[in-house]
């Protein structure tokens, strides 16, 4: 089972395979930060529990998107539109929260 | 002889593999912002009803809740590896992955129809005589948990059905080493449904 075969580059094919070590791997920190996040909600310290909401949820997002959605080995333009998509959806929840902040 | 050879252009099966693969991602674009907009409104709410978000998240059912992320999250590895499989020749393999992520879809399912009995069985579900005696901030936090688990289950249950379709086109060849970008595609659907669940867990079922 081999981690990584490599084909020759190309300019609009699929992108190299990517073997199935790498993808469990991804699994296991998955399971492993979702484990950390109940446990940290169940610790009742709110801190902790805003902590696993603020970091932990957004890891384990981008590790499905980059790895199972295999974004981290797609063509640069792609990334700049993921970005771009992210970032509307940034602005729309920073607009909507410092409107409610300081109305 | 079709007018396009005979000009000299480009014939036989037409296939964009870029193209594909960018249509696929614009529409989850437009799924990340429906979405967005749902986590949008939860945000707003649950500050301004912080206690009641925090009191009523206490009666949802964690273990359950906990226990779909891993169906959940199992059923993307499965996914992904149906992929790897069929692009390294090994159809058999891929569509034994390809089941698995349709059977723990439906596990999915299952648990959720399970769920959401108990919940109604309690008398907690939107109008209900039981939730509309509750202060304002429980009935919202019900509302929404219904509304967008229930969002989340649709696009689950339109996962299980793309994903049956593919197993189809897996068998019949269609989808092949050199030809696969379909199960791609339903695969970035796949996942995207997992990403919205992975936000789902701490917001709805870790929030007491």
């Amino acid at each position: 089972m081999s981690n990584t075969t490599s084909s020759p580059e190309h300019t609009a094919g699929p992108p190299h395979i990517v073997g199935y070590g790498t993808f469990i791997k991804v699994w296991l920190a998955l399971v492993t930060l979702t484990a950390i996040l109940v446990g940290l909600s169940a610790s009742h310290v709110p801190n902790l529990a805003v902590l696993g909401l603020l970091v932990i949820t957004p890891t384990k997002a981008s590790l499905v998107l980059f790895y199972f959605m295999h974004l981290k080995y797609e063509s640069a333009a792609l990334k700049y539109m993921v970005a771009i998509a992210l970032a509307v959806l940034v602005i729309f929840v920073g607009l909507t929260f410092t409107d409610f902040l300081f109305r | 002889m079709s007018a396009e050879a005979e000009a000299g252009v480009h014939t036989g099966p037409h296939r964009d593999y870029v193209g594909a693969k960018l249509g696929m991602w614009i529409f989850i674009f437009t799924e990340l912002i429906l979405f967005g907009g749902l986590f949008v409104a939860y945000g707003m709410y649950r500050a301004m009803h912080a206690h009641d978000f925090h009191h009523a998240a206490g009666e949802l059912n964690v273990p359950l809740g906990v226990t779909n992320t891993f169906v959940l999250l199992t059923s993307s590895l499965t996914m992904v590896l149906s992929i790897v499989a069929i692009r390294l020749q090994r159809k058999r393999q891929s569509m034994i992955f390809l089941a698995s992520t349709i059977v723990l879809g439906c596990t999915f399912l299952v648990n959720k129809f399970f769920e959401w009995r108990a919940k109604i069985g309690h008398g907690l579900y939107p109008g209900s005589e039981h939730l509309m005696a509750r202060p304002p901030g429980e009935r919202l936090f019900f509302g929404l948990y219904y509304g967008m688990t229930g969002l989340h289950g649709l696009h689950v249950t339109v996962g299980v059905v793309l994903l049956s379709v593919m197993f189809a086109l897996l068998r019949r060849d269609k989808i092949r080493h050199d030809d696969f970008v379909k199960l791609e595609n339903a695969g970035l659907y796949w996942h995207l449904v997992d990403v919205i669940w992975i936000f789902l867990l701490p917001l709805f079922y870790l929030a007491a």
